[in-house]
């Protein structure tokens, strides 16, 4: 079986690579990865093996350089090459087909790059064979709120002056959806949350610049191939502005952090009870009466 | 540019790696510099001591 083709990975890596070429735009990045650290810091474990998957850049591994949960941390990412500084182990890897042996990992981490893979529930369940019972998967990636504002500046300038809309902003991962994906996936303690924020800029050019910096321009495989028309864009910038400004005159774009945590299932973990097995009743705990509903238990 | 010494890999690398396309079992070729898939036909490179575990990267053995 395979997924549905969403996101063009080989023009992602392009990007990415031009946008570290021309000094990639970082502050997202390094949001993640210190919340991250922090995140890291309260779990009550060591992990000797971590994989930092697909997190561009290397501000994660500079996060997690000096904490004492973990031990090595090998960069997994299709450009490992692109890490200048990182130290530890690299391999080129696609998070959607995993190189590692089952089993193997303590720990893998995730900032800012599952939200690009088009079979994310595939990806998922091939992070949990890599982990080690009792091992943590730890990630964030962008929710469905994401630059929300732009969405709709670009639909509505397209509607009207082209008669139509294509696909610009890409579709991002509801949290709703994220805690039953790592549940199927084969997670235990399956946690989501979600942090959402507004980034102000000076118009919208000023966010495109930044998205562009930050290697994150429309990567859709079903993107319009014909150059975006100059009458269209300026619609998108006079609507964006009438609909998300401050009345400073500054813009708004919200972005979405989805966390995710699951631990692979181990026998030390808190597991529940077999129905029927109750040693004390719910209505002694309660300091209630039980009250039969009618017709039940004879 | 980095630490990590050319053209050696990291053996704890070594010891987890599989084939991402077949999850088998890959051998070291230390002279090519390469990790040989059987089960994919596929030997993915070694570059500046970083495995390349890229199945478009990768040369199709016959």
């Amino acid at each position: 079986m395979s997924a549905p083709l969403v996101f063009d990975r080989a023009l992602l890596r392009t990007r990415r690579r031009r946008a570290v070429a021309g000094g990639a735009e970082m502050f997202l990045l390094e949001r993640a990865a210190d919340e991250m650290a922090e995140r890291l810091a309260v779990v009550l474990r060591h992990f000797d093996l971590a994989v930092d998957l697909g997190t561009p850049g290397d501000a994660l591994a500079r996060s997690l350089a000096g904490s004492p949960k973990v031990g090595t941390l090998i960069a997994a990412e299709p450009d490992p090459h692109l890490r200048l500084a990182h130290p530890g182990p690299a391999v080129a890897v696609d998070a959607e087909a995993s190189p590692f042996a089952p089993g193997s990992l303590d720990l893998v981490v995730s900032a800012l790059s599952l939200q690009a893979v088009n079979d994310l529930p595939g990806t998922l369940v091939q992070v949990c064979r890599a982990l080690r019972p009792d091992g943590l998967f730890l990630a964030v990636l962008l929710g469905g709120a994401t630059l929300t504002e732009l969405r709709q500046s670009f639909a509505e300038a397209e509607a009207e002056r082209d008669g139509g809309i294509s696909p610009r902003v890409a579709p991002f991962a509801d949290v709703r959806d994220m805690g039953s994906l790592l549940q199927r996936a084969g997670f235990a303690l399956p946690v989501t949350d979600v942090d959402r924020f507004t980034v102000r800029y000076a118009s919208p050019f000023a966010l495109m610049a930044d998205l562009r910096r930050m290697g994150a321009t429309n990567p859709l495989v079903e993107r319009r191939r014909v150059p975006l028309r100059r009458a269209t864009l300026m619609r998108m910038a006079d609507i964006y502005a009438a609909r998300f400004s401050d009345p400073d005159g500054r813009v708004r774009a919200t972005f979405e952090f989805v966390w995710l945590s699951g631990w692979v299932p181990h026998e030390s973990q808190q597991q529940p009870l077999k129905p029927g097995s109750a040693k004390t009743r719910l209505a002694d705990a309660l300091g209630t009466v039980e009250v039969k509903l009618p017709g039940e238990g004879k | 540019m980095n630490d990590r010494p050319a053209n050696s890999v990291d053996p704890k690398l070594l010891e987890i790696l599989v084939c991402p396309l077949t999850k088998g079992r890959l051998e070291y070729d230390a002279a090519r510099q390469e990790l040989i898939s059987r089960s994919a036909k596929l030997a993915y490179p070694i570059r500046d001591g970083i495995p390349i575990m890229l199945p478009e990267e990768a040369r199709r053995l016959d």
